[in-house]
């Protein structure tokens, strides 16, 4: 059944791709399609029926070299069924949407096919995924890794009549290269240390490598921080964390689906996975968690600001995406992998289905992507409104406060993480950025619905008149995710962010009862009424049993130190912890609301009070500038230099000048040898004659 | 008595003049196989010399063969320069010189 899931897409992409001459446009899309749809329903028998027990499934034996031994398998864990739905189910779904959304596209002229090219794409890409969240070993992951690098490649390209979509393209494929090479140098520090790439090898040697030194660069290093910040710069990469996010937002360029599917949902959360798969190595690693919990705060509020002045409706969801990435970060790199993991797959569905509802947004505004030339579309387009409206409750995280889990399912998610990070941090800089960063959500979405959906139409008044409700086949894809995002938060709430036994056994890993006990008692005293919340949950058991996770490294889907009680602590933290996400989104809420619906004029004002700072943010902080400056810029100064001195003058000129004047020179001298008079001819040969004659009377001949 | 070195002696100055004949001679063809000729003889009176020297028959054998080649090549030669004059008009050796670089 995994070996299906796996390859469904596979033959989907290869025949659709490859085949669709046979069978026609259509047919490729009903197969590819079809085929997802069959993975996911699966992907869900296997996610529903899942033990926690981490099986495997062996495939191929893949590469065999000297100690390097390296299978194609499945490992089929928590971890795995969490992303094999999430992949599949949005996957399918936008599957479908593209029936609709790429019916005329206005990029290709009368007759071309293009769709065949799409689906196949898009198919592949989930196989690539798929191969990602599956793999046994690192190596394997890699290729997944690469394979959805190029998938992206190819569909951020898609529209490769247009020069903009061509440099993105590029930018993305270049961005990822230089994570890539950091989560490369991780693997090869990996198998040089452990002799093994898979991951029950690798989880085994973990404490040992904590206690490693290991000189890289121009120092020791502790071998676990080491290869955990390797394997993070991989994961910045992919998950577009600071410094190496600049291409998320150009990725938007590709086709809206594309940027639901890849852009949202899976790709870049597969730095995410990566970390919760090597969440051994993370428990041993301090100093790399706390860079995690750093960079990933840091790349929430900093997402958040920008996504603030934006415009351009996909961008302010490529820049959420990206914010919502950091609160994940923050969740893995405090060590509750299980809550990362939790906002990870309630955001799949919420974040797929903004996309998909600007995708709807867009499409019935004739590929119109400025929100300044929106307004007053509620009554247009009512379904794709109350879709994006779900979509922006979840996001913004709307629930009943200090229940927990009574509401939409990033309101169950994110105020998990921004406890954690309360309980991880001490409150420390990560819990103050991820409250700040929810106020600025809430606000950008919010600003987002209004500016689309309220006050008055706006910009070209003919493409008003025309907006149309989009067909069924993408209506339904809203539908169906609308519900992920309304109920997958508190269906899974116990299960990601439960009791600390209950997430164990969901996530397979072994528990106990906690040894220290009065040390937890007293730990939860200090706040008397999250514990009376506490007692009451338990059903009449009148004393309180605190778990721990017990496990060995590799033992389950994600490991967590037995000194590690983030998960434990997150539950009791103080009440206005629990309460600030909320009052951060109500603030948000207000503040759109007095920007965008009371005082239409205030933004303006705003922003010509703030001129820089309106500037810098809506300039990205100027980070595409600056890496202009600091790589691009010398990286093409050097690619000229070598160019017109390089190639021009030094590989063209010594081929030229041996060429046209070397070679020539002694042709001439030959030339002139050659006088054409028999006897010059014979000459030469009676003096050859005499010299080999007179050789061999010299050096006496043959004896 | 005539010994073998007379019969060399005259064979390398038959050889010699004949060399001679080749390069030095700028005006005739005919002149050119004449030398080739005179060439051959001497290496002929070489064989015969020393095929009566080592009292073995080969030599002479093969000096009658020399000479047949000889006169076909002369043949052939004569052939080839009365080809030549008729397209060319000349046999002086000055004006052959089509295979100039």
């Amino acid at each position: 059944m995994e070996t299906l899931i796996l390859f469904a897409p596979l033959i989907g992409a290869l025949i659709g791709g490859f085949g669709w001459r046979l069978i026609g446009e259509k047919g490729a899309m009903w197969v590819t399609t079809g085929l997802l749809f069959v993975a996911c329903f699966f992907s869900w028998i296997v996610f529903l029926g899942h033990d926690g027990v981490t099986e495997k499934v062996q495939i191929l034996r893949w590469i065999e070299s000297g100690s390097l031994s390296t299978d194609w398998a499945i490992r089929l864990d928590r971890l795995t069924a969490i992303m094999l739905i999430v992949i599949t189910t949005v996957s399918a779904l936008v599957h479908l949407y593209s029936f609709g959304y790429m019916a005329d596209d206005p990029q290709w002229k009368e007759g071309e096919s293009y769709k065949p090219r799409f689906f196949a794409y898009l198919s592949f890409f989930t196989f690539a995924m798929l191969m990602l969240v599956t793999s046994d070993n690192l190596v394997q992951m890699f290729f997944g890794w690469e394979g959805v690098g190029v998938a992206s490649y190819l569909l951020i390209g898609f529209y490769y009549r247009k020069p903009t979509a061509n440099a993105a393209a590029i930018k993305a494929f270049v961005v990822n290269r230089v994570g890539d090479f950091g989560f490369a140098l991780g693997i090869f520090t990996l198998y040089y240390l452990t002799d093994s790439v898979k991951f029950d090898d690798i989880f085994a040697a973990v404490p040992a490598l904590a206690e490693t030194q290991v000189t890289f660069l121009w120092a020791e290093w502790n071998a676990a921080n080491l290869i955990a910040v390797l394997l993070f710069i991989g994961a910045m990469g992919k998950s577009a964390q600071l410094f190496l996010h600049t291409w998320l937002p150009d990725a938007m360029e590709g086709p809206t689906p594309v940027s639901a599917l890849i852009h949202a949902a899976t790709m870049v959360t597969a730095g995410v996975f990566l970390v919760c798969r090597m969440s051994p190595l993370m428990e041993y690693a301090p100093e790399a968690t706390a860079f995690i919990i750093f960079l990933g705060a840091t790349t929430a509020f900093v997402a958040a600001t920008i996504g603030l002045v934006q415009n351009d409706i996909k961008r302010v969801i490529a820049y959420s995406t990206m914010s919502q990435l950091g609160y994940m970060f923050v969740a893995a790199g405090v060590g509750v992998y299980s809550v990362a993991m939790f906002h990870l797959f309630t955001h799949a569905f919420f974040k797929a289905m903004l996309f998909l509802g600007a995708g709807s947004v867009i499409h019935a505004m004739h590929h119109e992507q400025d929100m300044r030339n929106y307004g007053a579309l509620r009554k247009k387009i009512p379904y794709t409104f109350w879709a994006m409206m779900i979509g922006t409750l979840a996001i913004t995280g709307v629930g009943i406060p200090l229940s927990g889990w009574i509401g939409f399912a990033g309101f169950a998610s994110k105020d998990a993480v921004i406890e954690s990070a309360y309980a991880g941090t001490d409150g420390g800089y990560a819990f103050w950025m991820l409250v700040i960063a929810a106020l600025f959500t809430s606000f950008y979405s919010w600003r987002l619905m209004f500016l689309t959906f309220y006050g008055r139409a706006r910009g070209d008044k003919h493409t008003h008149e025309h907006a149309h409700e989009s067909p069924m086949v993408m209506l339904v894809p809203l539908g169906v995710l609308s519900l992920g995002a309304i109920f997958a938060g508190a269906i899974w709430y116990g299960s990601f962010f439960g009791k600390t036994n209950e997430v164990a056994g969901f996530f397979g890993v072994p528990y106990a009862e906690a040894s220290e006990h009065g040390e937890k008692d007293d730990h939860s005293d200090d706040h008397g009424e999250a514990k009376d919340d506490h007692a009451a949950k338990d059903d009449g058991k009148k004393k309180k049993t605190s778990y721990a996770f017990t496990g060995k490294p590799g033992e389950g889907a994600i490991y967590t130190h037995k000194d590690n009680h983030v998960l434990h602590d997150a539950h009791y933290v103080p009440t206005w912890v629990k309460l600030s996400p909320f009052i951060a989104m109500m603030i948000g809420f207000l503040l759109a609301m007095w920007f965008y619906i009371w005082d239409p004029k205030m933004p303006k004002r705003a922003m010509e009070t703030n001129r820089p700072l309106y500037n810098f943010l809506l300039n990205k902080w100027y980070f595409d500038e600056l890496y202009d400056a600091v790589f691009v810029k010398p990286a093409s100064m050097i690619g000229r230099f070598f160019w017109k001195r390089g190639d021009g003058d030094v590989i063209d000129g010594t081929l030229n000048g041996v060429a046209m004047g070397i070679v020539p020179f002694f042709t001439r001298l030959a030339g002139r040898a050659q006088s054409g008079y028999i006897f010059t001819y014979a000459f030469a040969m009676v003096i050859g004659i005499l010299v080999l004659v007179t050789w061999m009377t010299f050096s006496g001949g043959a004896h | 008595m005539i010994g073998l070195e007379h019969y060399l002696t005259v064979a390398a100055t038959l050889f010699v003049i004949g060399i001679f004949g080749l390069f030095v001679n700028r005006k005739n063809v005919i002149i050119l196989l004449m030398s080739i000729e005179l060439m051959l003889l001497a290496v002929n009176i070489n064989l015969v010399a020393f095929s009566s020297f080592l009292g073995d028959l080969v030599g002479q054998v093969f000096t009658l063969f020399v000479l047949t080649v000889a006169a076909a090549e002369a043949a052939i030669g004569l052939a080839i320069l009365v080809c030549f004059f008729r397209t060319r008009g000349t046999i002086a050796v000055e004006d052959v010189n089509v295979m100039k670089g």
